[in-house]
């Protein structure tokens, strides 16, 4: 059985503008942000896994998105090191939480933005990472000497994708999800040449972070607004819960952003 | 040229960061020279990569290095260079760094400084306050002048290999013996010194008593007037030979027809009082006394002449630096500008001025002796054609296709 951490959104709003999707003027309706996260939740809970709750923290909006608390692998926890002073202060909350649930804390050096398993996502037998926008590519470096893993490391080239989750979704059987265009030429032919099955996304539906979906075996919960990829997903055999996810997507996430493995996987 | 050493780490084979980086400093004009490269074995293991990144102007590195770190290289530290104050005037601290003729740089304060000039067998004095490096010999050495030592914190760039074919001084590079063919050389060389001029190149003569004696005079004179020498460093002596050879017809009492003259030997003698008489080479020629030959060219067409002296002068006639200390400034002083020498029939001369030429600088040596011709060339690898021939059909030759390629131009 999987195990999740997931964190209510009580204090969740747009407070600051981070990334291009955050846009004070346009804030979050709290009551239908709250209703879709409970959404997510019971999708969650139905579906053979355990779900952890972290207490959400006032002046941390963005708490909700454990995604890029950190990277948890067996009983080591990578904390993240935030890029924006703005989420910086989630990361003592994150740890003392991983702390108090038998994780062994693994710090990378302060000078190194990490933003946990938002930039981080094991597939096949590498990690992959993406780098630029949140996660600088040293920590990739280092995160490979902790974790001692092949890490293939992939350049972010379009703002509205700045985390690698919200454009590279890796399946259980080797194939990955994901949308071409959010990285440089590079990142491109390496993905290529260590997945054998990439399911190209359309912009249109990668706009609606259908990219930024939670795998559990056969199942993936991912944000509605993706009928094609819904479609080619089922052809490969997976059942799709497509939920609403407006209010979050208003802050740049979704599905996957809400939902941290713990761990992501059992060894690297 | 400046450079940064950089260094990749981490999985940069599989996530092709390696050759992202090479690619970015290609398409951003700058070249790299990889140290080395050490593959992880097995899957997990990182790779490790040290580059030398080179870029044309330190503004270009700078920007060029802060794309690449974006990608994970870091730049390597690179050690400060070690200065030792001189004990007294004219002596060097004892491990002074001896500069070659290549372009130096020393890291000083965190800093790239670039060693000017790039002088053969110097010591390098480096300024604190005007953080500047140049390079000294011992008379330009007072006490305390702070003086690198030791090897560390220097960067020496050789000159790069043209990447066009059409050089035809990268394209020779040798030294063209006396029983090979030379004409196309020459034809090559007349076609170079056109293009020198046009692009307002200077051209320096180093010319010996040979020019003269071997009545090849003429067709230097040729060259003076279709104004394809900027400048003539010689000797005592050739100067003298010249006049000689323009007031009475001789050089050292020889005819052009190799006859001895009637109290010939006494010529060369009175050419010398003729001109210390006179005043000088340009106030015989003010005078009219002088109406002919290569100094009387040179004055009329305006060539700057650089004459020296040594210990076999009869004389010397005025104008002659005798000093040589003094000699090796002026000499310095008026190589500093030049693009293009000819080392023409002089060995010692030769090897004196190519001792102070920048590596960049196109040379051309003719001489009967072929060790001599190796020897004045080897500091100017890249940028050196040699000739073992006699120095007269050189210059005729070389005059000829001048004067071809002007009529023609004209035409």
């Amino acid at each position: 059985m999987r195990e999740l951490l997931l964190c209510p959104p009580d204090y969740y709003g747009i407070e600051y503008e981070i990334n291009p999707w955050m846009s004070r003027a346009r804030g979050a309706e709290a009551p239908l942000a709250q209703k879709q996260w409970k959404e997510l939740h019971a999708t969650l809970s139905k579906l053979d896994c355990k779900i952890d709750l972290i207490a959400p923290q006032p002046k941390l909006p963005d708490m909700v998105f454990t995604a890029n608390a950190g990277l948890t692998v067996g009983r080591k926890f990578i904390p993240s090191n935030f890029r924006h002073k703005e989420r910086a202060g989630e990361a003592p909350h994150f740890a003392r939480w991983m702390e108090e649930h038998g994780y062994e804390i693994a710090w990378l050096p302060d000078d190194l933005y990490f933003e946990g398993e938002g930039d981080a996502l094991f597939g096949g037998d590498a990690l992959f990472c993406g780098y630029k926008f949140r996660s600088d590519i040293q920590s990739h470096r280092a995160v490979g000497e902790m974790l001692s893993c092949l890490v293939i490391s992939v350049e972010l080239v379009d703002p509205r994708f700045y985390h690698l989750d919200t454009c590279f979704c890796p399946l259980p059987d080797g194939a990955a999800v994901w949308f071409p265009a959010a990285f440089d030429e590079y990142g491109q032919r390496a993905i290529r040449e260590h997945v054998a099955d990439l399911i190209d996304v359309l912009p249109e539906e990668a706009a609606h972070f259908s990219c930024n979906a939670v795998v559990l075996e056969h199942d993936i919960i991912l944000p509605e607004g993706a009928p094609k990829l819904v479609a080619t997903l089922h052809d490969h055999g997976y059942r799709c819960h497509e939920l609403p996810m407006s209010e979050f997507l208003k802050a740049g996430g979704a599905c996957k952003c809400l939902t941290m493995f713990l761990p992501q996987r059992e060894k690297p | 040229m400046f450079s940064e050493t950089i260094e990749l780490r981490g999985h940069i084979i599989d996530s092709l960061i390696l050759p992202k980086v090479l690619d970015q400093i290609l398409t951003h004009g700058a070249n790299f020279k990889i140290g080395e490269v050490k593959i992880g074995e097995k899957r997990a293991d990182q790779s490790f990569a040290r580059i030398e990144v080179s870029a044309e102007t330190s503004e270009a590195l700078d920007e060029l290095i802060l794309r690449l770190r974006q990608h994970g290289a870091e730049v390597l530290e690179r050690a400060e260079a070690q200065l030792v104050r001189a004990p007294a005037d004219g002596v060097l601290p004892r491990d002074f760094y001896v500069t070659t003729n290549q372009q130096t740089f020393i890291r000083f304060d965190a800093e790239e400084i670039e060693v000017r000039p790039a002088m053969m067998d110097s010591a390098i004095a480096v300024d604190r306050k005007k953080r500047s490096a140049r390079a000294v010999k011992f008379f330009d050495v007072s006490k305390d002048h702070e003086i690198v030592v030791g090897h560390q914190g220097i960067r020496v760039v050789p000159v790069q290999r043209s990447t066009s074919h059409t050089d035809l001084f990268q394209f020779i590079n040798a030294t063209v013996d006396a029983d090979e063919p030379k004409s196309a050389i020459i034809r090559g060389l007349g076609r170079e010194l056109q293009l020198a001029r046009a692009a307002k190149g200077k051209i320096a003569i180093v010319a010996g008593p040979a020019i003269v004696r071997t009545g090849a005079g003429q067709h230097l004179v040729r060259l003076i007037e279709s104004r394809y020498v900027n400048r003539l460093f010689a000797g005592n002596a050739f100067a003298v030979y010249d006049v000689e050879r323009a007031l009475f017809g001789t050089s050292l009492g020889m005819n052009p027809d190799l006859a001895f003259a009637r109290g010939g030997h006494e010529n060369h003698m009175r050419a010398i009082n003729t001109i210390r008489e006179a005043g000088g080479i340009s106030a015989a020629v003010d005078k009219e006394i002088l109406t002919c030959g290569i100094m009387y060219a040179c004055v009329r067409h305006g060539v700057d002449i650089v004459l020296t002296g040594s210990i076999r002068d009869e004389g010397p006639i005025p104008g002659v630096t005798t000093d040589v200390v003094e000699a090796q400034k002026v000499m310095r002083e008026k190589l500093a500008d030049v693009t293009h020498v000819l080392l023409l029939a002089t060995i010692q001369h030769s090897l004196a001025v190519a001792s102070m030429l920048a590596p960049n600088i196109k040379t051309v040596c003719v001489d009967m002796d072929s060790s001599a011709v190796e020897r004045a060339v080897e500091h100017q690898p890249l940028q050196s054609i040699g000739l073992v021939t006699d120095v007269e059909p050189f210059l005729r030759e070389l005059a000829d296709c001048i004067a071809t390629a002007e009529a023609n131009s004209r035409g």
